[in-house]
């Protein structure tokens, strides 16, 4: 892999972060569609994370967490995962399953709720990918889904280690999903490779 | 009570018994502990790459299983342990989601590379927990050796 620093300039956070923006309200749609009701979404945020501290939005790298994840390939290349803390993920489960279940820890849960799971996140990233696509005139495919229920850190030990062969930190794209009642926190991470950011930058400056 | 220092990502501490030296989350790092039982001087690694050579910024030495297992093995040796007498115990090295791209084995290369270095230092391994799918958190319990692991679908135990 080619030496490269993270030099990111104001302008440059600006853009990634409009992108993050179109993207994520896509995804906030979709997300809405599935959910039948309102959900929120925090400003999407492009952060520059150290390793050590990137558990912290999950609660800490032992806590509980379920983690989809999507690899995304062709024009751009990097990872998608949507990772709710356990109380969140059963909240969710509960709601969109519709089957008067009370789940209490995603440990537990069923094959079925396990495809809901990655049918969910499927979903939505396929709005925000089409969103960015549409924007940059890129083609990206995107894997099929798989899904980890562990602890924080080792979920995101894949995209971690990726970033780690060029320094100590993640530079990923967040968006926080919320519905009316708090009962439902996901958070969406874009999280490209450094190239692929060089990418999307140069798509969109010349956009301009 | 003894005191427990906990050690991140790409990182090392070393010490003398009774210090516990833990870790959180291991996915496909590797906890890597290693115990000179006479001195009681022990250390623990969380590496997570396998191999420094390959890459460009080498700049931080304890990320990588090769260079971090030297460096805290001189650690060590510096502060009156014998490489002779070391007694390492491994854990780690998980594939936590099902993608089958062979680069991104990451867990089973730093496996790999783990047990390399060790033998290159003819450091035994006594006993391992690694490989599978399933993240763990570590405590290296200096005092008798003790490497504990805990994992969210089983009981705390001890290998």
């Amino acid at each position: 892999m080619q030496q490269k620093k993270f030099v990111l300039n104001e302008e440059d956070m600006d853009i990634l972060n409009e992108i993050g923006n179109i993207g994520a309200g896509n995804a906030a749609t979709a997300l809405a569609d599935i959910l039948n009701g309102r959900i929120d979404m925090a400003v999407p945020k492009t952060i520059l994370m150290k390793f050590n501290d990137i558990a912290s939005i999950f609660g800490g790298p032992d806590n509980l967490v379920a983690g989809i994840l999507i690899a995304i390939s062709g024009s751009i290349d990097g990872y998608i995962m949507f990772i709710l803390e356990d109380k969140y993920a059963t909240s969710l489960l509960d709601l969109v399953m519709d089957d008067s279940q009370k789940r209490d820890t995603c440990l537990q849960i069923s094959d079925i709720d396990q495809s809901a799971l990655k049918e969910i996140t499927n979903m939505i990233s396929g709005s925000y990918i089409s969103a960015i696509a549409a924007l940059t005139q890129f083609d990206i495919n995107m894997s099929i889904p798989y899904l980890a229920i562990d602890m924080a850190g080792a979920v995101l030990s894949l995209p971690i280690t990726t970033y780690g062969e060029i320094g100590d930190s993640l530079l990923l794209m967040e968006t926080e999903f919320f519905n009316d009642d708090d009962k439902i926190i996901g958070h969406f991470l874009l999280v490209p490779n450094l190239e692929s950011y060089d990418k999307l930058l140069t798509a969109l400056r010349i956009g301009e | 009570m003894e005191q427990i220092v906990f050690i991140g990502i790409g990182e090392y501490q070393i010490g003398v018994a009774p210090i516990v030296i833990a870790t959180l989350g291991l996915g496909s790092c590797i906890g890597i502990a290693i115990l000179d039982p006479i001195s009681r001087i022990g250390g623990l690694a969380h590496i997570m790459l396998p191999d420094s050579s390959t890459v460009s910024d080498k700049s931080v030495r304890s990320k990588f299983a090769d260079t971090a297992v030297v460096d805290m093995v001189n650690d060590m040796i510096r502060l009156g342990a014998k490489r002779e007498r070391m007694v390492a115990k491994i854990a780690g090295g998980a594939h936590m989601f099902g993608l089958e791209n062979d680069v991104l084995k990451v867990g089973q290369r730093n496996i790999i590379a783990t047990k390399e270095i060790l033998n290159r230092l003819r450091i035994p391994i006594s006993s391992e927990e690694v490989g599978g799918s399933v993240g763990r958190t570590v405590h290296f319990y200096t005092e008798n050796g003790k490497f504990q692991i805990k994992s969210v679908n089983s009981l705390v135990h001890f290998i």
